[in-house]
């Protein structure tokens, strides 16, 4: 039998990247908050790229605004995280459905160009309106949400407010990802990925695919936004940085060293890659050679990804174990 | 306002166009044939900027070995590019788009820090040539020669790109390899050696408006992605696989930058994204391209 489905996998990894705090330095708190925003981003991605077969090289756009959003209303208008958190999600969800309704009209290469030009329009805007956005100095020193109430539950009261922006930053990501993993399995979900495989054939079948694909393309943008808006406010500030292309490029490497056929690929992806980058800086500041090093070897060695190549290796011993038996 | 000054930045518009166009023109002919998107096209450009200010530093410091210096690198680009095509390109062919986007960004991400690693992160500067260096004033504005040369420069290689791609034999197999790849091949033409030859011609053209910008642009780490998109813009706004289409686009591009900075200063980046999400929307395959 498989054991792997037995074991809570997603529980085990969720509650030990809770323990952070309390069982890792300050430095642990940080790569782990990287990494569990950086999941949330790329598991959004691939809901286009893997299961709705959509290839998007912007989609960074929807983080940047996502990230704005929450930013400019915390910061500018001083309200609290329970409006702007929320407003980030719908007006990054709005956004993605003007430029989706737009983009899922185009081909393949056309559609990827397309949304290439709406991040770069979106990093136009962040980078030239100065009065809302910083222009190119950007927004830092965006408040912390008011935790508060942490400091009232037990365990939690004595941690330092970094730390309570971590867990809660967690538990708001792990929402998401469990919301995102229900419409992947869900028949909507099973709608994409055979639009993915054969689009004729679902429209054939009376699927209205354009339809379908925007609601695929809203749904990334607005988990995209949410993820954008933690991370403004774990990084202390958003900067046009954060929207240029090839941050896109980036957070798609991610999805693909983690294997894109996989829900739980692009967190391994992320996990892998922040981890990676930490360990290589140490002793090169080549890491973009790194980087590409790595992709290339991706491409062509293992186009699976971790998980991909990982699942292939566990159906083989499987099948191994069962001819011998 | 004067005249002058309109004229003056009409012409600013213009030799921005014309070295947009020298690089673009690669891009959209990689395009054309292969239905490759090629995003280290930037990095060819930039290592060919390194090659040409690495051969002055060798010839003659003072920058008379600058026209030796630029055919050195746009040879030496050429070559790369080859080798590159040789090596990877060959087997992403007819594979999906998305690996071969990522691996150009992969040859992106490792020219880059190539480039760095051999030059290092400092600005690099490449003084004018000095049969160019002086300036003429034309409608009471003042132009460089070396704006005017590259005037003359840009059309004259899209007029021989044109008449290579239409009046040559060569010519007749690349159009051949852009419509039917597998019935060239099966008339027993060799696809593999054009595909080789146009990404050669293609990097080489890189390669050379990489050294051409170095007299009037510093060589600088992160030249390679951002004059990537702008050659997007470009080429998406002609049509991607078109060589007129390229050159308009360019020419059109560089009237949008130019002007719009004089109507709108701050949205002038803006306006040219907007130019290319509307072609894209309106009509994909660009105002002179077909459609796929």
């Amino acid at each position: 039998m498989n054991i792997g489905r037995r074991i809570p996998w997603t529980l085990i990894v969720f509650l030990a990247f809770a323990t952070i705090p309390w069982m890792g330095s300050r430095y642990n708190v940080f790569l782990a908050e990287q990494i569990a925003i950086d999941a949330l981003f790329a598991v959004s991605l691939n809901l286009l790229l893997g299961s709705t077969g959509l290839v998007s090289f912007g989609h960074v756009a929807y983080f940047g605004v996502g990230a704005y959003i929450c930013a400019i209303l915390m910061k500018t208008y001083e309200l609290p995280f329970f409006i702007a958190f929320p407003a980030a999600g719908v007006g990054t969800a709005l956004f993605a459905l003007v430029s989706g309704f737009f983009c899922v009209r185009l081909i393949k290469l056309y559609f990827a160009m397309l949304t290439l030009a709406f991040s770069q329009i979106v990093w136009a805007i962040v980078y030239k309106w100065n009065d809302v956005t910083g222009g190119d100095q950007g927004l830092p020193e965006i408040p912390f949400p008011n935790l508060d109430w942490m400091n009232s539950v037990p365990f939690l009261s004595d941690l330092k407010v970094n730390d309570q922006f971590y867990l809660f930053s967690l538990a708001i990501i792990a929402v998401a990802l469990a919301i995102l993993h229900r419409i992947v399995r869900s028949p909507f979900g099973r709608v994409l990925t055979t639009i993915r495989d054969n689009p004729e054939r679902a429209a054939f079948l009376g699927i209205n695919v354009r339809a379908y694909q925007l609601a695929a393309f809203v749904v990334a943008g607005t988990f995209a936004g949410f993820a954008g808006a933690l991370y403004g406010i774990f990084s202390r500030g958003v900067f046009a940085d954060y929207v240029f292309w090839s941050k896109s490029a980036e957070v798609m490497i991610m999805t693909i060293l983690g294997g894109m056929d996989f829900f739980w690929g692009p967190p391994v992806g992320a996990l892998a890659l922040v981890w990676l980058n930490q360990e290589i800086t140490d002793y090169t500041e080549y890491w973009p050679f790194v980087l590409g090093t790595i992709l290339l070897f991706l491409l062509f060695v293992f186009p699976g990804g971790i998980v991909g190549g990982l699942n292939a290796l566990w159906l083989r011993v499987r099948a191994r174990s069962r001819a011998r038996a | 306002m004067a005249a002058s000054f309109l004229f003056g930045q009409f012409m600013g518009g213009l030799t921005t166009a014309m070295f947009l166009f020298l690089i673009a023109s690669g891009l959209s002919l990689v395009f054309g044939v292969m239905r490759l998107v090629n995003f280290a096209h930037g990095s060819f450009y930039m290592i060919g900027a390194y090659l040409a200010w690495q051969a002055i530093q060798w010839v003659h410091p003072t920058g008379a070995g600058f026209w030796i210096a630029t055919l050195f690198a746009a040879c030496g680009v050429g070559v790369l590019g080859g080798v590159v095509e040789r090596l990877f390109f060959r087997s992403l062919y007819g594979r999906e788009e998305l690996y071969q986007l990522l691996f150009t960004y992969a040859l992106v991400l490792i020219l880059g820090d190539a480039a760095k690693f051999l030059w290092g992160t400092g600005q690099l500067s490449v003084s004018t040539p000095p049969v160019l260096a002086g300036s003429v004033v034309i409608f009471g504005s003042t132009q460089p020669l070396y704006n005017l040369f590259m005037m003359v420069v840009g059309p004259s290689i899209a007029f021989f790109g044109w008449l290579v791609l239409n009046k040559t034999g060569v010519g007749r197999m690349v159009r051949a390899a852009q419509m039917d790849r597998e019935m060239l091949d099966a008339l027993g033409a060799n696809v593999g050696h054009i595909y080789l030859g146009m990404f050669v011609f293609s990097s080489f053209l890189a390669g050379l408006s990489g050294a051409l910008v170095t007299p009037i642009q510093s060589i600088v780490p992160g030249m390679d992605v951002l004059i990537i998109v702008q050659a997007f813009i470009v080429v998406v706004i002609g049509g991607l696989g078109s060589f007129w289409g390229t050159f308009w686009g360019s020419v059109i591009y560089g009237q949008v930058l130019s002007f719009g900075i004089l109507i709108f200063p701050s949205f002038s980046l803006f306006s040219v994204f907007a130019l290319m999400a509307v072609i894209l929307i309106v009509r994909p395959w660009g105002l002179f391209g077909r459609p796929l």
